[in-house]
């Protein structure tokens, strides 16, 4: 497990040198002076003299790849030129919003998921296990931004049961405005989590430890709910963290949609403004983010399962 | 070629005898139909400009109604499925192409290679689609290009792996070895023999790759990163409705719906697809 466990996050480690190394060869490719572009055509020379000197543009490009890997160890990841605050500082301030959001998404998503899908195992070939498997492939479809904007408009808009934009104050207000974002992006998560469940349940129920545990004469609840279930869930985790750029990606369109501050508002608006350090470090930050959540669910699936500590 | 054909035949036979794979033929094909010939089909020009009748509701002139231009939503509606499919068939095939080259050069080369392109592979798959499509849209500029580089570069990993693990169970089956050993070269063996059992599985997995294509394209455009205006997209429908949500619902419908039945339509196709195709994949997933 050790060993596994250290070579997983090696791997990972390995993948995240390789994306910023990309990402950094990538803004050095673009056309053009990066000064130029950063601080846009009004900029006085002394100013774009001192970024140069900052961003050590004037330094041959492996000496400013390891600058800037330096840096980075460090958790610097430049100044916004335009506030001249750390931009670290700025992306991990937004950072919890998204995370938050993301967070209140999968909670009810695999919440209702697993339910469902549990339910449809053990009464499988039922008018609610096929009115679930229909529900869940229309669903699985359905892209976040578009259930968020039709979301908007009937549950806001017309019905004005929950707030448009925002996202709140205090507890009830938070969770007010949290209510119709979570529920576009976890949306599509439900059936996922269902069908899977469902599949995983089916698999299980047929294992040996349940015909035991029925024949000792324990109640059916008892066993599907704790026999079975607690098996079955497991690739629910393993599929949660893969997601979790597909999530990340989700948060973005809600966060305009609802006019939510967060990571993905915070791209958008410096993509507008030309903000580049600051599009970088929400890139970078959401990929290592990304980077560890898959390695964490590929561990927590090898601890289960001794059986994927082998396996690829 | 006559036995594939046939072969053909009876796939589409059997995708039509399962009621979601037929709903799934029907929605895609009217799709299709539309794009090829939205521009004899579409009422007014969607992009012609009518400031006198703007923002109407739905009537027997305007089925959508129309935007705050006075272009008419439906024209837009029908002219966006072929942006829609200009962006996502030529990334989704692009990504295909290049991934089942690069997958079966992994899965029957040296290792090291192997090696090397996998690290490639999972390097692109860190980034959050999203992410990185911002990433290069603040880069190098929003353009429809832009888009299908985009998706294209996010893909090639998923065909990549499958195909890798294509070939590798391929690698040691009786038949390529016979062909080793009568001295047939690589290019050979994985172009004529290889490659007609790999692309069957990569064609369903592009089947239900379209949709999420057709989702970001739309995604980007409705941020204002993806097609440029005045093109009608459905991401551009839905930025403009998303912007006038409180005097008309019927650019969001009108932009959201064929995103909805594209979706659906797709993944109902490649469904069934694959359960005709690969019935060993359904427990996959």
């Amino acid at each position: 497990m050790l060993l596994y466990a250290t070579r997983r996050f090696g791997l990972a480690l390995l993948i995240l040198i390789v994306a910023v190394t990309v990402m950094f060869l990538m803004i050095r490719a673009v056309p053009g002076d990066p000064v130029q572009i950063m601080l846009g055509p009004r900029a006085t020379p002394e100013l774009q003299a001192r970024l140069t000197a900052e961003l050590a543009l004037d330094q041959p490009i492996w000496k400013q790849l390891l600058i800037f890997y330096g840096n980075l160890m460090q958790g610097d990841l430049g100044i916004d030129v335009f506030s001249g605050r750390s931009v670290t500082e700025i992306v991990f301030q937004q950072l919890p919003h998204t995370l938050w959001l993301i967070l209140g998404s999968i909670a009810w998503s695999a919440t209702l998921g697993i339910a469902l899908g549990a339910y449809a195992a053990a009464h499988p070939n039922t008018l609610i296990d096929r009115v679930t498997a229909a529900i869940s492939v229309s669903f699985v479809a359905a892209p976040a931004f578009v259930v968020a904007l039709l979301s908007l408009l009937i549950f806001a808009v017309n019905l004005q049961w929950f707030p448009a934009i925002g996202a709140g104050e205090g507890f009830w207000g938070r969770l007010n405005h949290l209510v119709l974002p979570a529920f576009a992006i976890g949306l599509s998560w439900v059936g996922y989590i269902a069908r899977l469940v469902r599949a995983s349940m089916l698999e299980v129920m047929g294992e040996s430890h349940i015909r035991t545990a029925r024949a000792f004469g324990l109640h059916e609840r008892r066993v599907v709910m704790v026999y079975a279930l607690r098996i079955a869930i497991l690739p629910v985790v393993t599929v949660i963290g893969v997601g979790m750029g597909f999530l990340l990606s989700s948060a973005v369109f809600a966060e305009i949609v609802f006019a939510r501050p967060g990571l993905g508002k915070l791209v958008i608006d410096s993509i507008t403004t030309r903000n580049y350090p600051i599009v970088m470090g929400s890139v970078l930050i959401s990929t290592g983010l990304f980077v560890v959540s898959t390695a964490l669910a590929d561990l927590i699936n090898a601890w289960l399962d001794p059986r994927a500590r082998t396996a690829n | 070629m006559a036995k594939s054909r046939s072969e053909l035949g009876q796939i589409i036979h059997g995708v039509a005898r399962d009621p979601l794979g037929l709903m799934g033929l029907v929605i895609v094909g009217t799709i299709v139909f539309c794009a090829i010939f939205a521009y004899w089909i579409v009422p007014f020009d969607p992009v012609g400009m009518n400031i006198k009748s703007r923002l109407q509701g739905p009537s027997w002139t305007h089925l959508l109604g129309t935007d705050q231009l006075g272009r008419d939503t439906f024209s837009r509606v029908i002219a966006g499925g072929q942006v829609a499919l200009q962006v996502a068939l030529p990334a989704v095939f692009g990504a295909m192409a290049i991934g089942l080259t690069l997958g079966m050069i992994a899965g029957y080369g040296p290792k090291w290679l192997d090696n090397l392109l996998m690290l490639f592979f999972d390097t692109i798959r860190s980034f959050p689609t999203v992410m990185f499509a911002l990433a290069v849209v603040a880069l190098v500029g929003p353009s429809l290009q832009t888009v299908v580089f985009v998706v294209m570069a996010t893909s090639i990993p998923t065909y990549g792996r499958v195909a890798r693990t294509q070939t590798l169970t391929l690698r040691n089956s009786e038949f390529i070895l016979a062909e080793r050993s009568m001295g047939a070269s690589m290019t050979r063996i994985l172009g004529v023999h290889m490659l007609p059992n790999i692309v069957g599985v990569l064609a369903v997995l592009a089947a239900m790759d379209i949709p999420t294509v057709i989702a970001l394209e739309a995604g980007l455009s409705f941020l204002g990163l993806g097609v440029k205006p005045p093109t009608p997209s459905w991401g551009a429908l839905l930025k403009d409705g998303y912007s006038l949500i409180r005097q008309t619902p019927w650019l969001v419908v009108g932009g959201g719906l064929p995103i909805i039945l594209a979706t659906l339509g797709f993944t109902f196709l490649g469904e069934s697809l694959r359960d005709v195709v690969d019935p060993k994949l359904r427990k996959q997933r």
